[in-house]
């Protein structure tokens, strides 16, 4: 944490949010004819609740069909562990055979792509997709790997020293004060 | 943490976390394609001088699990033969890079000698009566997943039966299950307990009769005649008659209750009966666990990036 006095701007409000996710599963309807091959994947922890939202949201669109859900965590399959240390989130959960399904892999924050670069080997340990589509909240840029959202909630130009939150309450961003 | 040496280095919360993070472990496993890059470029070595079948291949394919690169030395088929000091083999060893050794060996300490002859992570596998830390938490593992009590073993009853006195198993156990909670009671003849047993915490019982019917958990030690003097019991015959488990004991034991073994059984002296047909059985969810728990080790110890990649030249 840096000690220098970050002030936040608010660039989504709840409302925005939940807009948001509301369209990205019209979207996910949309491009996928046959839902039944559809899995939503969280990726964990920011992207789980969103992935859930989603979830909930193509029941209520589609009235009644239920895509399975699960979570994946990639902290073995980072690629900078022997930078920093590594902290374990929540364990993995695929509940079906991922082979030959669509997966919508679901992330709040597309950053560099290191995190979807670790998840898509993740995945591939459970099987082998079909296609995976990436949706995130926000797109704040500054890629350093060929990776491209699918959905977007929000595409937001930032500064990479910038931090960026994602809550069910909105989406913050605070940026280093030019007085550093 | 840059070694495990002994339990007692760990605190509770270390403990608990070296569980939780099996649990991720336990997950990997289960799947079809059993490993993850985690420990990539890293280098494990095993290094037994004394003889092994599950711990070292455990530690191994926890490795491999986690991608680490693995080295097996074993003391019979190596320079040993030959004079070569144990410093001068861990000194060699660590010239072609090692970020960690797994250790066994039978004087106790051995694994904390080496510590400072390479600058690589030391575990510790056993060391003679001493220490066999990751038994004791693959057991702890072993006991809380299978009542569901996730991190604790508060008000269980755990009696650990047998050769107490050359145990490093029982040394670990009884460390980690009372710190976790348990209730510990050691059911052995009195020349295989250790002489300031007082000390320890817990009570003592001389006939597995008494404890059978009432414990959570009944953990059978192994009769280790390789370290034993003449003469500490007076036959097996009736240790068997006081002291193993028996068809005839198995049958008073709790619905709930767990048997446990850490191997290799001695099968007609601690274990007269067979434990495929004890439904409470747990020996081989111990093996399974077992590389669960040692995944967590090596990859608390090595994963966390904490650990400098190991830079000593022979001439440094």
């Amino acid at each position: 944490m840096s000690i220098v006095d970050k002030p936040s701007t608010e660039i989504l409000g709840a409302e925005d949010v939940s807009r948001a996710i509301t369209r990205i599963a019209h979207e996910i309807i949309e491009r996928n004819t046959d839902l039944s091959s559809v899995v939503i994947v969280g990726m964990q922890t920011g992207g789980t609740w969103i992935a859930e939202r989603l979830c909930e949201a193509i029941e209520r669109i589609t009235g009644g069909t239920r895509v399975p859900l699960g979570a994946v965590d990639i902290s073995m399959y980072r690629d900078d562990y022997s930078l920093r240390p590594i902290v374990l989130s929540a364990p993995t959960e695929i509940p079906v055979d991922l082979t030959e399904r669509r997966v919508v892999l679901v992330d709040d924050v597309l950053f560099t792509g290191r995190t979807v670069r670790a998840a898509l080997e993740a995945l591939n340990d459970y099987g082998r997709p079909r296609a995976v589509q990436l949706a995130v909240m926000v797109d704040r840029g500054h890629r350093e790997l060929p990776i491209r959202p699918d959905y977007v909630g929000k595409n937001i130009p930032t500064h990479p020293t910038d931090e960026v939150a994602v809550g069910s309450n909105g989406v913050f961003v605070s940026s280093e004060s030019e007085a550093v | 943490m840059k070694h495990l040496l002994s339990t007692h280095s760990l605190s509770v919360d270390d403990i608990v976390g070296i569980l939780d993070v099996a649990d991720h472990m336990t997950e990997i496993n289960s799947r079809s394609v059993a490993k993850v890059p985690a420990l990539r470029g890293k280098t494990v070595a095993s290094v037994f001088f004394e003889d092994s079948t599950r711990t070292r291949l455990s530690f191994e394919s926890a490795a491999k699990r986690l991608s680490a690169d693995t080295m097996t030395f074993s003391a019979s088929s190596s320079s040993v033969n030959k004079g070569e000091s144990l410093r001068d083999t861990i000194e060699t060893l660590s010239a072609m890079g090692v970020d960690a050794f797994v250790v066994r060996h039978k004087s106790s300490g051995a694994p904390q000698a080496i510590t400072q002859w390479t600058n690589a992570s030391i575990i510790n596998a056993g060391d003679g009566w001493h220490q066999h830390p990751t038994q004791a938490l693959l057991d702890a593992y072993t006991i809380t997943r299978s009542f569901g009590t996730k991190d604790s073993l508060k008000g269980r009853s755990i009696a650990i039966v047998g050769d107490i006195k050359h145990s490093r198993v029982a040394r670990s156990d009884i460390d980690v299950f009372t710190r976790l909670g348990a209730q510990v009671v050691l059911v052995a003849p009195p020349t295989l307990l250790p002489h300031d047993i007082a000390t320890w915490g817990v009570t003592t019982c001389g006939s597995i009769d008494e404890v059978v019917g009432s414990v959570d958990v009944l953990y059978m030690l192994r009769m280790q005649f390789e370290r034993m003097d003449s003469g500490v019991i007076p036959g097996l015959g009736e240790y068997t008659a006081r002291f193993a488990l028996t068809p005839t004991r198995a049958a008073k034991l709790s619905p709930h209750a767990l048997v446990m073994h850490p191997g290799p059984m001695n099968r007609g002296i601690e274990m007269v009966v067979d434990p495929s047909d004890l439904p409470g059985s747990r020996i081989l969810q111990q093996v399974t666990n077992g590389v669960s728990v040692r995944m967590a080790v090596l990859f608390t110890i090595l994963g966390s990036g904490a650990t400098a990649t190991l830079q000593q030249g022979v001439d440094a």
